[in-house]
């Protein structure tokens, strides 16, 4: 493998340097851009596996890291906010195994509800960053993180972008890393146990820690300088380095790969060698804010170029202070429900009764669009049932009565399973309509599995979760099942006729994804091929 | 003085601009050249634009992404997606676009229904090399809607604007496709080629 030079993307790239690294489990949730980063290390041969959410799939991945192994955790960037709970203590933590955890960031949201820099969770959580600006650095950096990881025992955040994700670019890989020990427990209860008497000390040790990062960093941290003119001196991160290169080729510039914590006796030392400093970094301040802090001066970016993504034009811009106005892009056809989709159903049924829709993150969004505008709200996972209630709570009794909230299968097992412990603990006084669209896949991503699927992330069978035995075991008053090829007027009619009690309700509309649907038959079919196959052979003769 | 082409791919989610970028990519490593490519994924997948950054050169290339006027080339899968993305050509570029529009599902009723052949005629007044295919009439001949991308693929092959024979198309092909599908390809290819010559 070493030495031969292979197109792929940021994602494959991390997914073959976990390969490589000898990383025994990858875990995380699906999300763009991030997705394909597990599921092409399981084609690769990897051990990955989907979590119910992103905060799981990191305590999971501590799991293994104190347990000795090799991790790497996946996610996207909004991703990170339900794994932060975690993510801040574990950093206090001494782990064993390296800790990659990959946070890619939608600046310009291709598919993401904002485009918040996760860049500030490194300085928040107090853990080091890597940033690669192609998917040579993709590869080298996952390696290097879980060898940062493995050396300061703390787990190492590498945020890609978008552009880094599913941009391809050639990769040279190395030789795969040597045997690794087997992981063995080994006690270490004040590393590992955060009760404030030893989380105090952690907290010490981890700004030691930091201020050791920060040292190899300054000289041996995976920094570039390109030499140029001084007249111009370029600091840069991620992609937005490759842009300035491009547009700025004369200039001297210093490009930061591990950008948390920063080498700033090595960036002061830059800035003093030439004329005029310019930081270009895509998204949030931070890097010039940094460097400001530090006491070194340096030109940041009109506040306009904060929003969305860079690019080569944008970057010239920056560096003439341009402010006029950037011309408009004409707008793209934009994205709808498939020709046949079972949400169709649903949402013209809501349209119809003009229900007051709490929304949430999936193919099913795109509901709010014409021709059935049937959406009212929108933020974030799982947040339907907990906007919908707290709607019911105050409105007037004829709107609230038309309050109903809407979420997808992938989405109710990632955070929607609190919102119907909240439901009924304090029930609205009109009651409550919670309507799971089951369309037995993670759609909007590509088609993932999830545990209400029965299906592992390589899609072989596993344990499945029962939505509407689980509602009914939580106490939900009326749990109905709705084939919604049974058609809108069925469904219409229970809708009423439910919206009209002043109880809890939850209706599972369940119809396979329709691009989904032939794999879910081919899985399904294997499956019972294989069970048949296995109570074959359970029935021969023992002998 | 360096050689380098860029090329933007510009369709609808599930019209396979995803292959032709990889075709081009395959071409490039295989020539020894360097090549970056970007694709939009996400929204795609639900009939969204989709826009594939292709660069290649035999130099290095920094970013993956084009700035506007930077395209030699413009490949449209759609000729209201080739409109959009016309602000990436150069003066003097190539624009190769299939015939056929894929009209957005919620135009309101109020507004002009979309009509390609407007597009069209805005492609033929920009000053551009501008050839026209008539995909559908390709894919009808192959016998599949799939080798749409390989047909506009071999047109802007044909005219020599990719910097890529059709021969070396055919070996990217068949290093990229599933067996079975190769034959497919590579007559869609040529017919691509045909095409954009009459």
């Amino acid at each position: 493998m070493s030495g031969e030079r292979l197109l792929m993307s940021g994602d494959d790239a991390v997914a073959l340097a976990a390969l490589h690294a000898g990383v025994r489990l990858g875990t995380g949730y699906p999300g763009t851009p991030s997705t394909e980063i597990l599921e092409t290390f399981d084609r690769l041969g990897g051990r990955a596996q989907w979590s119910p959410n992103e905060k799981v799939a990191l305590e999971v991945g501590m799991g293994t890291a104190f347990a000795g192994a090799r991790t790497l955790v996946t996610m996207k960037h909004v991703g990170l906010n339900v794994a932060a709970d975690p993510l801040f203590t574990a950093a206090y933590t001494d782990i064993e195994g390296g800790l990659v955890l990959v946070s890619a960031d939608d600046p310009g949201m291709a598919s993401s509800q904002n485009e918040q820099d996760n860049r500030h969770y490194a300085r928040a959580a107090a853990l080091p960053m890597l940033e690669p600006i192609d998917s040579q650095q993709a590869y080298d950096f996952t390696w290097l993180g879980l060898e940062i990881s493995e050396r300061w025992k703390i787990p190492v955040i590498l945020r890609l972008t978008t552009r880094v994700c599913h941009s391809k670019t050639a990769v040279v890989p190395r030789d795969s890393a040597d045997e690794m020990a087997e992981p063995r427990f080994e006690r270490d209860i004040p590393a590992r146990v955060m009760i404030p008497a030893y989380a105090k000390p952690a907290h010490h040790r981890l700004r030691q820690k930091l201020a050791e990062i920060a040292d190899w960093n300054e000289q041996d941290g995976p920094n570039r300088l390109d030499e140029g003119k001084a007249e111009l001196g370029i600091v840069a991160t991620g992609i937005a380095a490759v842009h300035a290169r491009e547009a700025a080729p004369e200039a001297r510039q210093l490009t930061i790969g591990l950008t948390y914590p920063l080498p700033l006796d090595r960036i002061r030392a830059f800035a003093e060698g030439v004329e005029r400093l310019v930081v270009v970094e895509e998204g949030d301040p931070v890097l010039v804010d940094a460097l400001r802090a530090a006491g070194i001066p340096a030109e940041g970016k009109p506040e306009m170029y904060r929003f969305g993504e860079l690019n080569v034009e944008r970057v010239r811009r920056i560096l003439a202070g341009d402010t006029s106005p950037e011309p408009i892009p004409p707008k793209g056809k934009p994205p709808e429900l498939c020709q046949g989709c079972s949400h169709r159903t649903v949402f013209q049924a809501l349209r119809d009764l003009d229900c007051i829709v709490a929304g949430d993150i999936g193919c099913y969004t795109l509901g709010v669009l014409p021709p059935f505008s049937a959406m009212d709200t929108c933020v974030c996972m799982g947040a339907s049932i907990g906007v919908g209630l707290g709607m019911r709570h105050v409105l007037p009794e004829d709107q609230a009565r038309r309050v109903v909230s809407v979420i997808g299968d992938s989405t109710f097992v990632h955070s929607g399973i609190t919102g119907i412990a909240e439901m009924v603990y304090n029930p609205p006084a009109t009651g409550h309509l919670v309507l799971i669209l089951d369309n037995g896949t993670t759609a909007m991503t590509g088609q993932q599995e999830h545990p209400g699927t029965g299906r592992l992330l390589d899609h072989s069978p596993t344990g499945k979760i029962s939505f509407e035995a689980l509602a009914e075991s939580m106490g939900v008053q009326n749990v109905h099942v709705v084939e919604s090829s049974a058609g809108e007027e069925g469904l219409k009619t229970l809708i009423a006729e439910l919206l009209a009690k002043p109880e809890t309700s939850l209706v599972v509309t369940r119809q396979p994804c329709v691009l989904a649907a032939p794999k879910i038959r081919f899985y399904e079919k294997a499956a019972a091929e294989q069970l048949a196959a296995e109570k074959g052979c359970a029935a021969e003769p023992a002998g | 003085m360096s050689m380098q082409t860029n090329i933007i791919i510009a369709g609808v989610g599930g019209q396979g601009t995803v292959l032709a970028s990889k075709l081009v990519a395959r071409a490039a490593m295989d020539a020894g050249l360097r090549v970056r490519t970007s694709e939009t994924i996400g929204m795609a997948q639900r009939g969204g634009s989709v826009v594939s950054h292709v660069r290649v050169s035999d130099a290095p290339i920094a970013s993956p992404l084009m700035a506007p006027g930077m395209a030699d080339v413009l490949i449209g899968f759609e000729p209201g997606e080739a409109v959009r993305s016309l602000a990436f050509l150069r003066p003097g570029g190539t624009v190769v676009t299939n015939a056929q529009p894929v009209a957005p599902v919620a135009i309101s009723p109020a507004s002009a229904a979309y009509s390609g052949q407007a597009m069209l005629e805005r492609l033929d007044g920009c000053g551009a090399r501008l050839a026209v295919i008539d995909g559908a009439s390709i894919c009808a001949e192959i016998g599949s809607l799939k080798v749409l991308n390989v047909a506009l693929l071999g047109a802007a092959a044909g005219l020599g604007a990719l910097g890529f024979s059709l021969d070396q198309f055919e070996t990217a092909i068949r290093e990229s496709v599933r067996e079975r599908f190769v034959d497919m390809n590579i007559r869609a290819l040529h017919a691509g080629a045909r095409s954009a010559s009459a």
